[in-house]
C-alpha cells in the first residue's frame, strides 16, 4: 500500500455550504482583502506627507469608478471582519457557541456589516453634498 | 493528563507543540485593540470626505489623532501578518515556499507599518507644508 492509498478527510466541494463554513471562509477573504486594503491607506497617507500634487492623485483615483467599487468592498470587509471577529472574541470567552447562538451571530454579523457599511456611505454622500 | 506532566511543563505552559499561544494571543490582543481603534478610524474618514490636502494634513498633525493613527497602523499590521501567516500556512504547501511567503509577509508589514508610522510623525512634527 502506498501513501497515495491512505484515506482522506472528503474534500470541500462533499459538503453542502451551510451559514457558519461560508462566513468562516468569508471571513478569511475578507481578512486578505483588507490586507491589500491597507496599501490604499499607505499610499493615502504617503500622498498627505508629499503634497497636494500626490494628494490630488490619489483622491482621483478614489473618486473613479473603479476606486468607488473598491472602497465600497473594502468597506463591508472591513465591518465584516469587525462584526464577525467580535463574534469570534464571543467565541473565545466561551460564549455562544452553540448551533443556534452561532446561527443567529452569524445573521447578526452579516445584517450589522450591511447596515453599516450603507449608513456609512449615505454618511459620505452627504458629506460631499449629494443629496 | 495534566497530571502526567512535570511541574515545569507545567508552569510553563506550553504543550506538546512547545508554541503556538503567542501568535493567538497577539492576535486577541490586536483584534480587541483594532475594534474602537477601527470604528474611530472609518468615523474620521467619513468626517473627511471631500477634505482638501490642507485639512487633511491638519487634521493628521492633531497630537490626538497622529497618535491614533500610530496605534492604528501598528495594530492594524501586526494582526494582518498574524493572519496572513495562518492563511499561508494553511493554503501553501512545500517548506520552501511557505517560508518564502511567511518571511515575505512579515517583512512587508514591517517596513508599510514604520513606512506609514513614519508619514503620520512627519505631518505630526510640521516637516511637510
Amino acid at each position: 500500500m502506498t501513501a497515495r492509498n491512505r484515506p482522506l478527510s472528503p474534500h470541500l466541494q462533499i459538503y453542502r455550504p451551510q451559514l457558519t463554513s461560508v462566513l468562516s471562509i468569508t471571513h478569511r477573504a475578507s481578512g486578505v482583502a483588507l490586507a491589500l486594503g491597507t496599501l490604499l491607506l499607505v499610499w493615502w497617507i504617503a500622498a498627505v506627507v508629499r503634497g497636494p500634487d500626490s494628494f490630488a492623485l490619489v483622491q482621483h483615483f478614489i473618486a473613479s469608478f473603479i476606486g468607488r467599487l473598491l472602497l465600497f468592498g473594502w468597506t463591508w470587509a472591513l465591518f465584516f471582519h469587525l462584526a464577525n471577529g467580535v463574534r469570534h472574541l464571543a467565541w473565545d470567552a466561551g460564549l455562544g457557541f452553540d448551533l443556534e447562538s452561532t446561527t443567529v451571530s452569524g445573521w447578526l454579523a452579516v445584517a450589522a456589516s450591511a447596515v453599516l457599511t450603507l449608513v456609512t456611505w449615505l454618511v459620505g454622500y452627504v458629506m460631499l453634498g449629494a443629496f | 493528563m495534566a497530571g502526567m506532566r512535570a511541574p515545569l511543563a507545567r508552569v510553563r505552559g506550553l504543550g506538546s507543540a512547545k508554541e503556538g499561544v503567542e501568535h493567538w494571543w497577539a492576535q486577541r490582543l490586536t483584534a480587541i485593540a483594532l475594534v474602537p481603534l477601527t470604528l474611530w478610524f472609518v468615523y474620521s474618514m467619513v468626517a473627511l470626505t471631500g477634505a482638501d490636502h490642507k485639512s487633511v494634513a491638519l487634521w493628521l498633525a492633531r497630537p490626538r489623532n497622529a497618535v491614533l493613527m500610530i496605534l492604528l497602523l501598528a495594530a492594524t499590521f501586526h494582526h494582518t501578518q498574524l493572519g496572513l501567516q495562518m492563511v499561508i500556512e494553511d493554503y501553501v504547501h512545500g517548506d520552501a515556499a511557505r517560508l518564502a511567503a511567511i518571511v515575505a509577509v512579515k517583512f512587508l508589514a514591517v517596513l508599510l507599518a514604520v513606512g506609514s508610522i513614519f508619514g503620520i510623525m512627519r505631518i505630526a512634527f510640521g516637516v511637510i507644508g
